[in-house]
């Protein structure tokens, strides 16, 4: 097979709906979720993971130029759009891996039906209420500035820092789509689906948490709390990474999710 | 011309003690409760002279803030007012709806007023300004969808009279609805609403609701004339001045220096409003993906225009230039009126002046002599001025390529206002 053939970036139609998907590599098939900072950040993960696995990713509706659908909102839609997505593409023993949103969307698509995948890959996940109601689990992102932000989410600030001056057009529209369709998935309730966490027992399948271990949008005991609610999940943490290993530390959290999938393949 | 006192029930006493944001964080323990309850009575007193004065009222609502009180303003301010007022004509303005959880408890409510006012009640729906999403915990992203939602069950909850009807929407479900009381006026009282785009003034106008706009000075043609635009294309005929209503800051005085210190005073609802933590002034979604993108690239587009085409930012403009800007009217009587009429005629017709007559640390003594200078030496004359011809004005901005069609540095769609979008 050609470099070409190999990878591949254009738009796909899902139930009238057209978005944007990467798609590189061969081998076992690996459905990529990105978080709420939209695709851009997440290539060099892509690319790693595409070293030893055919890895589709998707821009999800709303985000990038991917076109978002009369009336959709919550993540529970957003998993319906993926599982039609994974019927039309007949995906079979799917690598799922999310992070963060994405690691949200990914459970929820899989406390519905795991019929087409094989494990699962939740990377500082949000998605769960684990605290009591009067504490905040997951810092509000929208009540930091710029700065307080990027101190919180990252281990090495610099890594999430973008200049948007000398951004092309696209990049910088993406930006800002990414942000209005994070709040419109998230706002209220906050970064989780109150339902979820009584239905995560249905995910049967292997699961292995990650976990960026400078987040502190989220703690680690968030994610150790939310790992204790799929039967079997295991917990790795990343170091040198905060809310998004995969962009933070890209050849380490490749290699531990093909490790992963390698094991239970074997 | 109608002329409507306005005041936010502002919480001075803590503007000089805040870290830096007056709205949405700040501590409440700063606020005194002896001392909330001597300035509610004080403001009270105060739209109760207006109304004898033979003034009409405006209150409006904002949460969690320093700058204004009035965060229950249709279940408190507007039922003290409307028992222990007349005449005058009750604005709310407004109300964000989008925001409610309960469209239904707003058609209640605003019908009761409606009743108890002897049907004086104004209805202003407004989007909300950013920093009310964290307050609300509303969804900023497409809060306009859930507005206009809001709208459509309010009035239809207002004009069904003959049966209790259903509805179950995109956003809010109801059953066997049937309001009681009544609303006074009929078919329901008079919408308003605020806007700072071109789009949404426009369809403002197709609608017949009046519009107002607030901080946008010698930019408000352009919103004007848009609205003309969406008025004429679906009425036939030019929307006359009681349409249109502009919120304006006064300072008069028999002397100029008390005046201009009157201003300067009232100024402080400018210079405080803008005082809030950074991030709870743009939610995301509030303002569209292409605005978004431009605040990104760090470009803002000038907001506040004087009379000769100087940008000016309202939050830390001077006096002079204020007055400039057509958002301060402030001086002699004399002086107050020949601005006034000077701004009306550069929009072609203002029916409604929005007159912020108190604010910030103007005292209640002043306040009080701000009101009745205005009611009586003033106020007369706006009432016997001509206003400018509405059919020729609407036919001005239907011409092709007039300059009033173009605000400066606005595409279309794009806000030409400060602060427009929603008080």
């Amino acid at each position: 097979m050609s470099a070409a053939a190999e990878s591949a970036t254009g738009p796909l139609v899902v139930n009238g709906t057209r978005i944007d998907l990467i798609e590189r590599g061969s081998g076992r098939p690996v459905l990529f979720l990105h978080p709420e900072n939209g695709i851009e950040p997440a290539v060099a993960a892509i690319d790693e993971l595409a070293k030893s696995a055919r890895v589709i990713a998707p821009t999800h509706p709303g985000f990038g130029c991917s076109e978002l659908p009369m009336g959709m909102r919550t993540i529970d839609d957003l998993s319906y759009f993926y599982l039609d997505l994974i019927d039309q593409l007949d995906l079979g023993d799917l690598t799922m891996v999310g992070v963060s949103l994405g690691a949200w969307l990914a459970a929820e698509m899989a406390v519905k039906t795991t019929a087409r995948m094989a494990r699962l890959v939740m990377a500082n996940a949000v998605g769960v209420k684990v605290g009591d109601r009067e504490t905040r689990d997951i810092a509000d992102i929208f009540a930091l500035t710029e700065p307080e932000y990027l101190d919180i989410a990252y281990c090495d600030p610099n890594v999430g820092r973008r200049d948007y001056k000398s951004l092309p057009d696209g990049e910088v529209l993406a930006a800002a789509r990414a942000r209005e369709a994070t709040a419109r998935f998230a706002w209220n309730p906050y970064f989780h689906n109150p339902r979820l966490k009584s239905r995560l027992h249905r995910i049967r399948i292997p699961t292995l948490f990650l976990w960026g271990t400078h987040d502190r949008m989220l703690s680690e005991r968030y994610g150790r709390a939310y790992c204790e609610m799929i039967p079997g999940a295991s917990f790795e943490p990343i170091e040198r990474a905060g809310h998004f290993p995969h962009q933070e530390q890209p050849k380490v959290f490749a290699e531990k999710v093909m490790a992963f999938a390698g094991a239970q393949a074997a | 011309m109608r002329v409507y006192q306005f005041t936010e029930q502002p919480y001075y006493p803590t503007w000089n003690d805040h870290s830096g944001s007056l709205r949405v964080n700040l501590p409440n323990r700063k606020c005194d409760p002896r001392i909330a309850a001597d300035l509610f009575h004080r403001y009270y007193d105060e739209w109760q002279l207006s109304d004898e004065l033979g003034l009409d009222i405006m209150l409006n609502e904002h949460h969690q803030t320093a700058t204004c009180m009035s965060s229950t303003v249709v279940v408190v301010g507007l039922s003290v007012l409307s028992r222990i007022t007349r005449n005058a004509r009750l604005l709310v303005l407004g109300y964000p709806i989008g925001h409610r959880p309960d469209p239904l408890r707003v058609a209640e409510e605003l019908s009761t007023i409606d009743v108890i006012s002897h049907g004086r009640l104004d209805m202003g729906f407004i989007k909300g300004v950013p920093y009310e999403f964290s307050a609300s915990n509303q969804n900023p992203v497409a809060v306009m969808d859930r507005f206009w939602e809001a709208h459509d069950f309010i009035i239809k909850a207002m004009t069904t009279h003959d049966e209790a009807f259903n509805w179950e929407g995109e956003y809010f479900n109801y059953r066997q609805v049937n309001v009681w009381p009544r609303v006074w006026q009929e078919p329901h009282p008079p919408v308003w609403s605020t806007t700072g785009s071109l789009t949404q003034a426009r369809l403002l106008g197709e609608r017949g609701y009046v519009m107002a706009t607030l901080g946008s000075g010698y930019n408000t043609r352009p919103l004007y004339d848009a609205y003309r635009r969406g008025y004429v294309a679906k009425w036939g005929r030019a929307p006359g001045p009681d349409r249109f209503a502009y919120l304006g800051l006064v300072g008069v005085a028999k002397d100029r220096d008390e005046a201009r210190r009157r201003g300067d005073l009232v100024a402080g609802y400018l210079r405080s409003s803008g005082i809030v933590h950074l991030p709870f002034r743009n939610p995301p979604g509030f303002l569209s993906v292409e605005d978004n993108a431009r605040l990104l690239r760090g470009e803002t587009p000038p907001r506040s225009y004087t009379k000769d085409r100087r940008v000016i930012s309202m939050h830390s403009a001077s006096v002079d230039d204020l007055i400039a800007a057509g958002i301060l009217f402030c001086g002699t009587p004399d002086e107050v009126f020949e601005q006034i009429v000077d701004f009306c005629r550069y929009c072609g017709g203002i029916g409604n002046l929005l007159m912020m007559g108190h604010a910030g640390h103007l005292t209640h003594e002043q306040t009080v002599d701000n009101l009745t200078l205005f009611a009586r030496e003033v106020y007369p004359r706006l009432k016997a001025w001509q206003q400018p011809d509405a059919e020729q004005v609407a036919a001005e901005a239907a011409a092709p390529g007039a300059p009033s069609s173009r605000a400066a540095g606005a595409r279309p769609g794009e806000r030409v206002g400060a602060a427009a979008a929603a008080d």
